[in-house]
């Protein structure tokens, strides 16, 4: 399991940098969306890989048979917040569109830009 | 178990929900709401300091649950201080934004006002990694909203670059606090520097990288050389009481990694005691001289303001990298100085703007604008106190850091990369200055309609009472160095805070 867990969050982070360094808005939303799932997996896998163990610790258990709650809190909490931060994305990524004319993170050099657009680059 | 500690989180978070109650109540109630919660931050944060007066740290146990199971709010001199310079600066900028209706240019700007002030003091006085993790959230969300705030091709741009990054340091962040986690199996600050020292050979390098990657999230945050490119153009392309408050943002990094680095990889942590040090000082100086040459290189005065925050930042990283207990009380000082100068900068380029009509803040001459006399005093005062030349704060502060550095093996390199910067950037401002002061178009070459507005003096009193300070960290220099210095020996004596935040107990009775 452990190979299996540890290719998956390298994958889902290297597809994640991939698609963040790419030009146009949502290739970055899906790149950001990729990283936060490897993120979560990476949480979760930190509180150590248990099969079929109750995260509610009994009072007679020892540490080998409960799993720990506390990633699975940590997760819950971060998968909650990367839901709000992507909504959010995705809105300002629309409006960005609708007002540069172009879906490019740079957006694109317009004559009526002033000044400081090109600082952005 | 006094409740104080817990006030300042939760006055504006309770505000805020005041606020979209108040919403169908017009602009003029939640201004009135927004102004008196600011100002009883002020009190609270008066009331914080001095119950920081004796050596003792003020633990608040949410829950009533005891560290490291429970998150706490750690009370110090640091946290103290930085809740104060918050909500200082957030008087100036909510006056700012009221005086001048940029409250009204978009909805909802006093709720994420009060946010954005929520998660920065809980930032402030958190306990524990991962809440803080939390409040960086929060306070980012709000300051998207209000990076946001009114409209703007560039500004949306320049919000797009600066939510993106920023998710990607929250990613970041949650990388390292997950391999921290796994390793030492706390996520209370205090706890983990306890489990460090005594943490197996093995597991040092992933307690190393874990840590760099979290120096990494703080230097998004701090704007540190090289991930200081989303910094200027958000700064400079947002509105002028947002970026005012702004100024308190980058040094949320600066206290970042003075608390859980200073903390976790302290004098206690053995073979890791203060390995990050160097990597913060390296940064800073090749930030510092990369700011001065953005304050040159600037072409408009809201930009140059923001190169000017980033070369500030880049100072104080060089205090925070020397690793004394006379460095950090002098880079403590300094950050007093720059957040509360800085904020007036951005709010005085503002009134420059509005008083240069179509030519804005542009370099390039202009008509002259009303009020230019009182407005180009007021700026020489700005840039004397911003650049560090006598007689005024700046110019302590950077003494002080100075002195400080004398003790460091690298002390002719940081020495003279201060200098030069400090020269480079006033030489500049005195550019700026006479370009937009005394290179003014004739009056009859300009039309009425590309003229500026006149002065705002409501707004006006913002700029001057944000720049008092400037003299009064002069003049109070004493009491207030005394101050920094106690909180830099509390932030050194890692072992007490170790001691007073895991031995703090529980509740036991109920009071009503």
């Amino acid at each position: 399991m452990e190979w299996l867990i540890s290719l998956a969050i390298g994958v889902l982070t290297a597809t994640g940098v991939y698609l963040t360094l790419r030009a146009r808005t949502f290739p970055v939303v899906l790149g950001l969306t990729l990283l936060a799932y490897a993120v979560n997996i990476f949480l979760f896998a930190m509180g150590r890989l248990t099969v079929g163990l109750p995260a509610v610790i009994d009072k007679t258990a020892t540490a080998a048979q409960y799993s720990d709650p506390l990633p699975q809190a940590l997760v819950l909490t971060a998968i909650v917040i990367a839901f709000g931060m992507t909504a959010f994305l995705i809105v300002l990524a629309l409006k960005a569109r609708g007002e540069l004319g172009n879906d490019h993170v740079d957006g694109l050099d317009t004559e009526s830009d002033n000044y400081s657009n090109k600082e952005v680059k | 178990m006094s409740h104080l500690v817990a006030w300042p989180v939760f006055l504006p978070l309770i505000t805020g929900f005041l606020l979209i109650l108040a919403h169908m109540g017009g602009i003029r109630l939640q201004r009135v709401i927004s102004f008196l919660a600011v100002i009883g931050l002020v009190l609270l944060s008066a009331a914080l300091i001095s119950a920081t007066s004796t050596d003792q740290y003020q633990v608040y146990l949410l829950g009533n649950w005891t560290a490291p199971f429970g998150i706490v709010l750690v009370l110090d001199r640091l946290s103290a201080l930085m809740v104060a310079i918050t909500s200082l600066l957030a008087v100036g900028a909510l006056w700012y934004a009221m005086s001048t209706d940029t409250d009204k240019k978009g909805a909802h700007f006093h709720i994420l006002f009060q946010m954005q002030l929520f998660g920065l003091n809980g930032a402030f006085l958190t306990g524990d990694v991962f809440n803080l993790f939390v409040f960086f959230e929060v306070l980012l969300l709000a300051s998207y909203g209000l990076l946001l705030h009114g409209s703007g091709r560039l500004r949306t741009k320049a919000g797009l670059h600066y939510v993106v990054i920023n998710l990607i340091g929250s990613t970041l962040f949650l990388f390292a606090v997950g391999a921290l986690y796994g390793v030492l199996g706390t996520l209370n600050i205090a706890d983990m520097a306890a489990k460090i020292a005594v943490a197996p050979q093995e597991d040092l390098g992933v307690i190393a990288a874990a840590g760099l990657l979290l120096l990494v999230v703080f230097g998004v945050k701090a704007a540190m050389f090289p991930l200081y490119l989303w910094m200027p153009s958000a700064y400079a392309n947002t509105s002028a009481p947002v970026a005012a408050l702004f100024a308190i943002m980058t040094k949320v990094g600066i206290y970042s990694i003075i608390r859980v680095h200073g903390t976790i990889f302290g004098s206690e942590a053995g073979e890791l005691a203060y390995y990050y040090a160097p990597w913060v000082l390296g940064l800073g100086l090749i930030t510092l001289l990369l700011a001065a040459f953005g304050v040159v290189a600037s072409r408009g005065l809201r930009e140059q303001v923001a190169y000017l925050v980033l070369a500030s930042v880049a100072t104080l990283l060089i205090g925070v990298g020397l690793m004394s207990p006379a460095a950090l009380s002098a880079t403590l000082y300094y950050l007093i100085h720059s957040t509360l100068i800085a904020g007036a900068m951005f709010l005085l380029a503002d009134v420059i703007l509005r008083g240069r009509g179509t030519y804005e803040d542009r370099f390039e001459s202009g008509p002259s604008m009303p009020s230019a006399i009182l407005i180009g005093s007021i700026f020489m005062f700005a840039a004397i106190a911003m650049t560090g030349m006598p007689p005024l704060s700046g110019f302590f502060g950077k003494v002080l850091i100075l002195s400080a550095a004398l003790d460091d093996a690298w002390f002719a390199t940081i020495i003279s990369v201060i200098l030069v910067a400090g020269l480079i950037t006033i030489l500049s401002m005195a550019r700026t200055g006479s370009l937009i002061f005394y290179k003014v178009l004739p009056d009859d070459s300009v039309p009425t309609s590309e003229r500026g507005e006149p002065l705002n003096r409501m707004a006006f009193i913002a700029v001057i009472g944000l720049l008092l300070a400037s003299p009064i960290l002069v003049v109070f220099a004493q009491p207030i160095t005394a101050f920094t210095e106690s909180a830099a020996n509390q932030v050194f004596n890692s072992a007490t805070y170790i001691e007073a935040v895991l031995s703090t107990p529980a509740v036991t009775e109920v009071t009503n």
